[in-house]
Order: structure tokens, then sequence, then C-alpha cells
């Protein structure tokens, strides 16, 4: 069918020019690095670290080296550490910031939303100098002589974890913020008129009904914390390395494009299971803007 | 009915409410005896639904008495009461299944697992929804989602049930038949029920008593045929249904009868507790508003006869005064009003009602409220 000059003015061109930035800006920053990334994963190298397009699942079987498999486990205890410390100190605060009136409101929402616009690189820079060895705390701990010569609080995985926390803490807070948000006071109002204590409430009818906003959050955290290796870098300094820091020395010193590429989808497979898993008990897929 | 010996279950004791500087609830006095249907009725705005939730606890009075079975409760928390509320959003728990619902207060109450589920199949019985205990609420409909909320409130047996709006969701044909559903189950369990509505059909149709309130003022208490017949004051005048108010100031009074002089001569009225010299006015129902083409013995009032509708039943007429007042009249089809013709108004004194006035001047805009 041909379309008369006017029908094209007035519906497919409207529709084409919304469309079609979204479309571009998709497979431009979305579809097409991550085709280059499968494809990559699939290639070899010659012996001078040249990407050669050479079928092969070498990648893939280098995957399980035992001092890969290592770092993994290592990985996934970091980031479900950081996860679960976000949450039990996200939750209460998501809780406080959406049940405080107006102008407080605000003021807590800022606490989370300013740290959150500043470059994670110089606030992670920030708590190596707060920590180090001639840093405000040791020298503060000296000062009143709890310590006598500067404890090792960096360079280890408390520290990383530390990092990732505080780091991620504002992915966690905004979702659960956003689930709380949404809960009927009256629904708390009820469960209290009909004999439950606070505590009761929280465990029976607050959080059973903003699970879909704490599995978003833990989502948020958990798996960027995987991969943020330069926390690790600079707060771990070698001795917590992250899935991350593995893909980032492939890409640069590793030279080894194939298997960094490799690595990167095994991350990307991570994250669509943990969101399968979501999916299958029952989780809102639309509030983890999918 | 509520037999005249029955013991207050709730004393609301001079409840005074601020948020800030506002000034929602004041010097509040209200007795809910047991096992009666009280209505507090209120346009929005007026401090009913606050009085509600402060008997609830989910607000506490900034000053005042709340006495539950003869025990202060002001200060505990809702969980403390012997009460329980049906919220107007109906606040089901979406995550849990019909019978979960309904069972959650006697859980929390650690009420035996066998008696949990005999009490609440007997109240899922009775509010015909035992085919649906295994559903979720959002697979029921705004009718049945309301019948649940009531069980739940009700299978906890609290002495007193708080509804606040309860009906408000619901259209007008649901709701009508949700009204004498609730009466019903309410006479069934003699259960004390506490009602807030802005909706004064519904408040008429439900309750054993209606509590009048208005800018957090409780203005009347009393049945509904004293509410409408026995105005305490010029607002309750308005408020329940329609009427012609005629302002002015008590010339005399003798006996029960007290006479007005008004802007178009002199009428007459009931009264009670008003003086000779105090601002007043009577009110005149339209169906009891009486006319004639030539002036009568005693007193009447001097208009044009506007408007007549004919809606079945009756002729609503309007008949305008030299001072541009509108009364309304409600007459039997066969006795009209002459065309655009001069008419003279008058009434049986033991029809009309005098009622203290005092501000005229902010009342002085309203001259009937519009209810049809």
């Amino acid at each position: 069918m041909k379309l008369s000059s006017h029908e094209f003015r007035s519906n497919t061109l409207p529709a084409a020019i919304t469309v079609i930035p979204a479309v571009a800006w998709l497979a431009l920053f979305v579809a097409i690095p991550l085709v280059y990334i499968v494809v990559m994963s699939f290639c070899s190298i010659d012996e001078y670290y040249n990407v050669t397009f050479q079928f092969t699942l070498g990648n893939y079987a280098n995957l399980l080296n035992p001092s890969y498999v290592q770092i993994y486990v290592q990985s996934l205890v970091i980031a479900a550490l950081s996860t679960i410390i976000c949450l039990a100190l996200g939750y209460p605060f998501a809780y406080l910031i959406s049940r405080t009136f107006k102008e407080h409101k605000v003021i807590l929402y800022m606490l989370v939303i300013i740290p959150f616009w500043t470059n994670s690189l110089i606030r992670i820079y920030g708590w190596r100098t707060f920590l180090g060895a001639s840093g405000f705390l040791n020298a503060a701990l000296m000062s009143l002589h709890v310590v006598n010569e500067p404890v090792d609080f960096l360079f280890n995985q408390g520290a990383t974890i530390l990092g990732m926390t505080y780091d991620l803490f504002p992915f966690m807070v905004l979702p659960l913020y956003t689930a709380i948000e949404k809960l009927d006071e009256a629904q708390i109002e009820a469960s209290s008129d009909l004999g439950a204590h606070g505590l009761a409430t929280l465990f029976k009818v607050v959080v059973p009904q903003t699970v879909s906003g704490i599995f978003s959050g833990c989502i948020m955290v958990f798996i960027p914390s995987l991969g943020a290796f330069y926390i690790s870098d600079i707060l771990g300094g070698g001795n917590s390395d992250v899935i991350g820091n593995l893909i980032q020395r492939q890409f640069q010193s590793g030279n080894n494009w194939p298997l960094g590429a490799a690595l990167s989808i095994i991350l990307i497979a991570i994250t669509l299971l943990l969101v399968k898993v979501y999916q299958c008990s029952g989780g809102d897929m639309e509030s983890l803007g999918v | 009915m509520v037999p005249m010996s029955a013991e207050p279950i709730v004393q609301i004791r001079n409840i005074n409410k601020f948020y800030g500087d506002n000034h929602v609830v004041r010097d509040l006095d209200l007795d809910v005896l047991e096992g009666e249907f009280l209505t507090i009725l209120g346009s929005s705005g007026s401090g009913k639904t606050t009085t509600l939730r402060m008997v609830g606890g989910f607000e506490q009075p900034t000053s005042g008495e709340i006495l539950l079975g003869g025990e202060n409760v002001a200060d505990r928390e809702p969980y403390e009461r012997d009460v329980n509320t049906v919220f107007q959003s109906y606040a089901l728990f979406p995550h849990m299944t019909i019978f979960d619902n309904v069972a959650y207060g006697l859980k929390m109450r650690k009420v035996p697992k066998d008696e949990i589920v005999r009490r609440v199949t007997d109240i899922l019985a009775l509010v015909q929804l035992t085919a649906f205990e295994s559903r979720r609420p959002s697979q029921l409909s705004g009718g049945q989602m309301q019948r649940v909320a009531i069980a739940r409130a009700l299978v906890n047996h609290p002495k007193v049930l708080l509804l606040d709006e309860p009906l408000g969701a619901l259209d007008l044909k649901l709701r009508k038949q949700m009204q004498l559903e609730l009466k019903r189950l309410q006479r069934k369990l003699n259960i004390t029920f506490l009602y807030v509505t802005h909706d004064q059909e519904e408040a008429l149709t439900m309750s054993d008593r209606i509590g009048i309130m208005h800018d957090g003022v409780l203005e009347q208490v009393g049945v509904p045929k004293d509410i409408y017949e026995e105005p305490a004051n010029r607002f309750v005048a308005t408020f329940i249904g329609e009427t012609n108010l005629f302002d002015g100031v008590i010339s005399a009074v003798g006996g029960d009868i007290a006479r007005l002089t008004i802007e178009s001569g002199t009428v007459l009225g009931r009264c009670s507790g008003l003086k000779v010299g105090e601002m007043a006015a009577v009110s005149v129902r339209p169906e009891r508003m009486r006319f004639s083409t030539m002036p009568v013995d005693g007193f009447s009032i001097e208009g044009i006869a506007r408007e007549q509708v004919y809606v079945g039943s009756v002729l609503k007429s309007m008949v305008e005064l030299p001072n541009g007042q509108e009364v309304r009249l409600e007459r039997l089809a066969s006795d009209p009003l002459p065309a655009d013709g001069p008419v003279y108004l008058y009434w049986d004194p033991l029809d009309a009602r005098v009622v203290q006035s005092p501000d005229q001047a902010v009342y002085g805009a309203v001259q009937t409220a519009t209810f049809l």
C-alpha cells in the first residue's frame, strides 16, 4: 500500500522521529558493543597477542583455570557481603526517608544523592587518604593513644568491602525507597490495628510487599561490585581482586582481549541468571526497570 | 433499636486535636452505647475522620480522654486497643490470601490454630465469601474486598468496630446493597459500630443515632428523626435535608412557641431554650410549607410563585419573596400554585423549628441547602 504524503506526515513521520533516536542509541551503545564482545570471546590470539578471527572455545576453557576460579569465589564473597551490609543499612534508611515529612525528607534524600553525583574514584581515594598509615583515622587513634603504631586498615578484603558498600549504597537505597514509598500507609495502620507490633508489621507486611525493591537493590549492588575493579585496586591493593580486575587485566597488561571478552560474557551471564531467579520467584519485572 | 439502658462502651471526653495551629477537633464529647450503630456525619474537613482515628489509636488527641470500656486508652497504640477499623481503602494485604488476611489479627493475638480456622471459616461464611478464601485481594471485586475488610475486623470480636467511609469506593447500587448488609451484620453480631460518612442518606438509612460534625465541632447527636425534625441549630437544619430558613429576632415566647420578627413580617415556630431578643431563624421543610391565594389569619408571607417542576409523586415549586429570597415548596401534584401569581405562604407553627442563629452574617448567603 502506498502512503499519501499526508498520511506519511501525520502518522509515519512523528512515529519515526520519536523512535529512531532511541533505537539508534540502543544499537550504537548496547547492541553493537555486545555483539562485538560476543564475537571477540570466540576469537584467538597469535603469538604476538594480536586478535585473529579464528573460532575457538579456548577462551571459555581458560575460564576454569583454578587461579581464576579462586578469584570468582573471592569476588562473589566480597559482592555478597557488600550487598548484605548495604541492605542491612539501606532498608532502615530508605524506610526512614519514606516515612519522614517533607523538609526532612529532602535532607535525607540529599544525603544519598549528593555522593551519588560525586565522582566515585575521588570518593574512593578519599577513603584511602582517610584510612592510610598516615591518614586521619590513624593520626587520631595514635594521638588518643589507642594504638602506638598505625593500623593497617587498607589493602585487605575488609577495606574493599567497605569501599564497595560505601560506593554502591545509593543503588540500594533508591530502589528500596521507591518500593517502600509505594506502600499505602493504611497497610501499616491495618496491621497495627489487627494487633501486630512494629517488628511483626515490618516482617509480615512491609518487607513482603517491598521484595521487588529489595531484589532490585541487591542486584544493583551485587553486579557492580563484581566488576568495580578500581575499588579493589585502590583500597584492596591487589589482595582482594574481583572479576572486574581479571577483565581489566586482560584488556590492559595481559593484552588478551578474547579472554577478557569471555570473562565479560560470564559477568553478563551471572546478571541474567540472577534476574531470571528473581522472575521465577514471582518478582515484578517492571520494578527492575526491565 | 438499642435499649435505653445500654451502657456507654466508648466515652470521648473533651477531646481537642491540633495539627500545628489548625484546630481540627474542638471540645468533643460523645458517648457510644454498647450495641448501637452511631454515625458521625460531616462534610470533608469537619474532623470526623480524625475523631475516628483517635478512637482507633492512629492519632493522639492533643488533650482529653478516650475511655474504652471505662479505661482511658488515649495514649495506647492501636494494637493495645480492643477496637478494629475498616479502612476506606480496605487496606487488605495484597500478598496474602483472603483466608490469611482474615486470620491475621487472630494469629497476631496467638489464638490457637484450630480456633483460628473455625472463626475465619465462620466469618467468611457470614459474609458469603467461603469460596474465595484461597484467592488474593486483587482477584476480587470492590464489593467483595469490602466484605473481606469487614470480616477481617469482625473476626477479632472487637468491642467497637470503626468504619471510615467504608462504602465510599463502591458504585451507587452496590453501596445501597452494602448499607443494608452492614446493618444486618451489625444487628446479627450485636457489635457496636462507630461509622463515619459524608453521605447523609447513608447515615439516615443505617444509624441508630447520628452525630453531626462541622468545623471540628459536634453540633448535635440524636436519633435520625430528631436530627431531621428537631435540628439543634441553623447548621444542622440546613445540613440535613432541604429547608427554608427565615432569619430574624425573637419578639415573643409563649410556652414552646416563639414569635419571630423577620424581614417580611412576623412568623411562628416551635422553640426551646431561646429568649426574647435573640437572633434566630425559623426552619420550615418544603413539604410542611402551605400556601393560599389570599392573606391568612395569623401570619403569612407574600411572594410570587415562580417555578414548578413535576417530579412524579410531588410538585416542587419555588416562591420568590420581595427581598429576593427563594422559598421551596413540595406539594401534591393535584394542588398546583397559580402561575406567576401572588401567593401567601404560611405553616403550622408546630411544623416549624426555631433555631439559634448567632452569626447570621456568615450564614446569610446560605438560604437553603440543596439536597435531593
